[in-house]
């Protein structure tokens, strides 16, 4: 399954135009919305994930949110973790909603599997040695 | 008569290179599986071990006499205040103590992690000056090999159990506890569990004053009952309590401490704090003792506690076990809270490992406590005059 994530953003004139919808009827995107702060007159973000079975229909779908005047950029921020400096406490767990930071029940060790990860940054503060960053 | 076993003759067979060390962990199958007495046959040694972050930690320091001489009244180690209310040249370095220079994002337990690495700090000092102390202030640069003394000195360590901690409210709340998600969002715990140095000698039998541990991979000592020790809290069957209880106030030289096993921590809006490791061996000197080891994750509880609540007695929302805790979700009034560690189970397995290991070549013979833990109730709340 192709995968894709963006940052889009909406000029204000856009924020009250159903323009996702027309992600999922015309390029039969499957969508999920990582991050949203929309307010009415207000531009707006939106991170999305999109699939589909093929990247041609994504970035068909990508090229019609252009044409509509929306920000398209790809998802570069990433969640670093200095492995070598962790102690393994599970802190960082704590937060971590969509479970992509865990301690694997066998080892006992810290796993982050970046293909889970949100890049929603909450375990950035929660790491009690400051050993997670983000980078761009 | 059911068979005993003395320190001595314990010491005996570790200097002979014959004594048996299992970890506290490796235990538990063994005393299901064969019962008490035929492990006490072939187990001499079981060792036990925490890594958990330990905010009452600290260093006392002789820095030495400088030409002309200062009796130091105020002391900055890289810009950390250090206690300095005793003699000339002698401070505490408390590990939660902040810089005044860096805030919150670097603290005494930097200090500490700095100088076991081997890294020069920062010293200044400054003084009143006296006849016999004309001096009054100096800055210079100090490592440990210049110290005449840098010993840990942390008064409560090793907590015997501790809370589980979840959140009521609608916001983030940033506690020592981590970070509490909102609305019931997370539960967080901190303990070795069936690992850890007190759960597994609940009445405190052989971990006593004097007795020999492994404290941030040196070696160390139980000094004293840890501050809020409290042996009066409920307990379960088996001996062990179901919260914060026991706690131990412990020593040891910093030299010989290795990185590793003290790590300088900073929670998110609470503050700084010190990962200490310690390790405490546990002879198996009779059934009892055995009995007490052979405790496992399932038979071990906590109290989930909100901290939602700003007040000291916050409610308490049921009961869990460790083993409910590892799984990674607990069930509190029906519902399903996410859970996670903040002490360390693969570092306190470690040392687990180093001290079996240590003790099994010969280089660490067991001892005697010369007194016991105090047994009485414990903790006094702080009395407010009304006025």
């Amino acid at each position: 399954m192709a995968k894709k994530r963006v940052v889009l953003t909406f000029p204000p004139e856009l924020t009250e135009k159903p323009i996702t919808y027309h992600l999922v009827k015309d390029y039969d995107l499957s969508i999920n919305i990582l991050r949203a702060k929309i307010t009415p007159g207000e531009e707006g973000k939106l991170v999305l994930e999109l699939s589909n079975g093929s990247e041609e229909m994504i970035k068909k779908g990508l090229d019609f949110l252009v044409k509509q005047g929306v920000g398209v950029e790809a998802v570069s921020r990433e969640i670093s973790l200095t492995e070598e400096e962790c102690i393994h406490c599970g802190a960082c767990t704590a937060v971590c909603q969509p479970g992509a930071l865990r301690i694997d029940p066998e080892s006992a060790r810290l796993c982050f599997d970046k293909e889970q990860c949100i890049v929603c940054e909450l375990c950035v503060s929660a790491c009690p040695l400051g050993i997670i960053k983000v980078l761009f | 008569m059911a068979k005993t076993k003395t320190y001595e003759e314990i010491n005996e067979k570790i200097k002979s290179g014959k004594v048996t060390v299992v970890t506290a962990e490796e235990i538990i199958p063994m005393v299901k599986e064969e019962g008490p007495a035929a492990v006490l046959e072939k187990v001499d040694v079981v060792t036990t071990a925490t890594f958990g972050p330990m905010c009452s930690s600290g260093l006392f320091l002789n820095f030495g006499h400088s030409d002309p001489p200062i009796k130091m009244s105020k002391v900055w180690l890289n810009d950390v205040p250090a206690y300095a209310g005793v003699a000339a040249v002698d401070a505490y370095l408390g590990a939660t103590e902040l810089s005044e220079s860096q805030g919150a994002a670097y603290g005494g337990a930097h200090v500490i992690e700095e100088l076991v690495a081997g890294k020069k700090v920062k010293l200044k000092a400054i003084a009143g000056g006296t006849d016999c102390y004309p001096r009054r202030e100096i800055e210079t640069t100090v490592g440990l090999e210049d110290l005449n003394q840098a010993y840990l000195f942390n008064p409560r360590n090793a907590y015997q159990n501790y809370a589980v901690a979840v959140n009521s409210t609608g916001r983030p709340l940033h506690t020592y506890m981590g970070t509490l998600l909102p609305k019931f969002g997370n539960a967080t715990y901190s303990t070795a569990g069936e690992l850890s140095p007190l759960l597994n000698d609940p009445y405190y039998e052989v971990i006593g004053i004097g007795t020999r541990i492994l404290l941030g991979g040196g070696e160390g000592y139980v000094a004293w009952e840890g501050t809020q020790h409290n042996p009066a809290q409920k307990r379960n069957e088996n001996g062990t309590p179901v919260g914060a209880a026991g706690t131990l106030a412990v020593i040891g030289d910093l030299r010989g401490m290795k990185p590793d096993y003290l790590r300088a921590a900073v929670f998110h809006k609470y503050g700084v704090s010190l990962y200490v490791g310690i390790g405490i061996p546990i002879p198996l000197l009779n059934e009892e003792i055995v009995q007490r080891v052979g405790v496992s994750n399932e038979e071990l509880t906590a109290t989930v506690f909100d901290y939602g609540v700003p007040h000291r007695s916050r409610p308490a929302l049921g009961v869990v076990s460790y083993a409910d805790l590892r799984s990674g979700k607990i069930k509190i009034n029906n519902r399903t809270i996410p859970t996670a560690p903040l002490s360390s189970l693969y570092k306190a397995r470690q040392i687990a490992a180093e001290l079996k290991e240590k003790i099994i070549n010969g280089g660490f013979l067991l001892t005697a406590p010369v007194a016991k833990l105090p047994f009485r109730d414990g903790v006094k709340p702080l009395r407010e005059e009304v006025k």
